[in-house]
């Protein structure tokens, strides 16, 4: 007969052993994919990378086509979903209370939430490539704003939903109406969750491979121009990682370790950034 | 604190039969009671009595959730403000409210006393400042903040952020200050401190205040209602109702035999 003391601290020991060991397992992958990234990327950083273009099969080359053709097409992507996904989010957390339209609007946005990425790259082909004929960095950008929305509407309602009601009813009981409660008090007490909603939504477009297939395609040499196809890093490094070039392969996986980089350095960032506005206030 | 107020007083709220609704549970039943000018009337009476609710019909706060109900009539100045014509941006302008949890707005001290005038008014860069020491001043806060007006205001302790409340509500300059048990989440010497200033708003505002604490009703207020299970047992002057209460259930409450 073991006392409920005894139990509960020996209960307690295994429940603690299980939860590391299931951190050292997830982490155990995570490490391996980040020094695979490193081990097989760093190689190919040189100083080429931001200052020639992809390369023909046995030429050499960069990359700087296609930095620059993710970089405009994920900010583009972000300029277009972020307002559309914050008036959306707001919509259902501060005025859909009332009627059938913020349930059928959520329940929409969460099947989009998890549609495949392939699905909108394939709708943004027909319903634009197909009908203006050629690919294009807007459809790529179109492709993955359509991706951004879902996930900043999500995260904006859920930050939104987790101000207390008495916040809102301190301003309103000063005889703010609605609107201004909206934009100067709730937005203001949950902009940090909001833009971390954004951040996720960028992150996740950076690597999205499957909408710019059907949309934005490749170029292989460098294009400012939005109206054309235009090269991005993800396509690059699916082409180039399944070639049988060596340089090719090479590249892909300096392309890879780029936009993890990219990723983990606006994480930072943001952090750092939000933190230190936090104190300000 | 109760002297000589029988004499000259005004009603600035009359409630005629005022019945409150929370879907099909009636909250309120047939409320008629006057608020007068210029004194602290305390709702006092067990947790889901209807003093909250009571106090949230005279601002209009309950419509903001579409299942609660008001009918009757809440007279101000000689105008229903039940009545589907009342403005309630401007009802909520003139009757503030502070509540139970200090709810600093995520801004600086400054803004936040200056975040109700700049709805209402358009001051200058120094009529604006003006205001918020004033408001500040009334709330006996200023001293202790006029150093970092630039802080947030959610930087204050609990008891200074109930002050920043109270600051905020009377710089929109409203007629009527409602006080939602304000003192519950403070300590005993913010309490004290936060009593103090309410009777001393009287001389500007009508006060009306919900109260779990006994003594605080007896100590600050004019005027009385207790109530239960949303009627309204007895209401008169804070002496009488504390001393020699008319009814039973009001003895029985005070005296700490129920309740």
């Amino acid at each position: 007969m073991i006392s409920i003391y005894t139990r509960r601290r020996i209960v307690n020991a295994i429940n603690l052993t299980f939860s590391v060991l299931a951190m050292l397992f997830g982490l155990f992958w995570l490490f391996w994919i980040l020094l695979t990234l490193f081990d097989k990327g760093l190689s190919g950083v040189g100083h080429t990378i931001f200052t020639q273009m992809t390369p023909a099969p046995g030429d050499t080359g960069g990359l700087l086509n296609a930095v620059f053709g993710s970089l405009v097409m994920v900010a583009l992507a972000t300029l277009i979903g972020t307002p559309v996904g914050i008036m959306a989010g707001t919509y259902l957390a501060e005025f859909g209370q009332r009627g059938w339209l913020a349930p059928a609007t959520r329940f929409v946005n969460d099947i989009l939430l998890s549609a495949p990425s392939i699905v909108i790259g394939l709708f943004v082909y027909t319903v634009y490539v197909a009908k203006v004929g050629h690919f294009s960095g807007w459809a790529g950008a179109l492709a993955l704003s359509l991706i951004v929305i879902p996930v900043v509407v999500r995260t904006t309602e859920d930050m939104l939903r987790l101000i207390p009601n008495s916040l809102r009813e301190a301003a309103i009981a000063l005889g703010a109406p609605h609107w201004k409660v909206v934009t100067l008090v709730t937005w203001r007490a949950s902009r940090v969750g909001i833009m971390t909603g954004i951040l996720l939504a960028v992150a996740r477009i950076s690597g999205e491979t499957a909408p710019l297939l059907f949309t934005a395609l490749n170029n292989q040499f460098w294009n400012a121009d939005m109206n054309r196809p235009m090269a991005n890093l993800p396509v690059v490094i699916f082409q180039f990682a399944m070639s049988p070039y060596e340089y090719w392969q090479e590249l892909a996986w300096t392309g890879a370790l780029l936009i993890t980089l990219s990723v983990l350095g606006l994480n930072i960032a943001a952090r750092f950034f939000l933190r230190k506005n936090d104190l300000l206030n | 604190m109760t002297d000589d107020h029988s004499s000259a007083d005004i009603a600035k709220i009359t409630i005629n039969n005022l019945n409150f609704y929370y879907d099909s549970f009636h909250a309120l039943k047939s409320i008629s009671m006057q608020i007068q000018k210029n004194k602290i009337t305390a709702f006092i009476g067990p947790s889901g009595c209807g003093k909250s609710t009571l106090l949230r019909t005279l601002n209009r706060m309950y419509q903001l959730y579409p299942s609660q109900i008001a009918k009757g009539e809440v007279m101000v100045d000689g105008a229903n403000i039940l009545d589907k014509a009342q403005d309630l941006n401007i009802l909520r302008a003139k009757m503030g409210m502070v509540f139970q949890k200090p709810t600093p707005f995520p801004m600086s001290i400054f803004d936040n006393v200056a975040f109700g005038v700049k709805l209402y008014e358009t001051l200058n860069r120094y009529e604006l400042a003006e205001r918020v020491e004033w408001a500040l001043q009334k709330a006996a806060l200023w001293e202790e903040v006029k150093d970092k007006l630039n802080q947030s205001g959610t930087s204050l302790s609990g008891g200074q952020q109930q002050r920043l409340c109270i600051a905020r509500t009377i710089a929109v300059k409203p007629e009527v200050v409602l006080f939602d048990e304000p003192t519950s989440a403070l300590d005993p010497i913010s309490t004290a401190r936060i009593e103090n200033l309410i009777f001393q708003l009287k001389e500007d505002y009508t006060i009306a205040i919900v109260t779990h604490n006994m003594q605080q009703a007896a100590r600050v207020s004019d005027y009385t209602a207790y109530m239960y299970l949303g009627e309204l047992i007895e209401f008169g002057d804070t002496d009488t109702i504390f001393t020699k209460p008319r009814k039973r259930e009001t003895e029985d409450y005070i005296t700490g035999k129920f309740g």
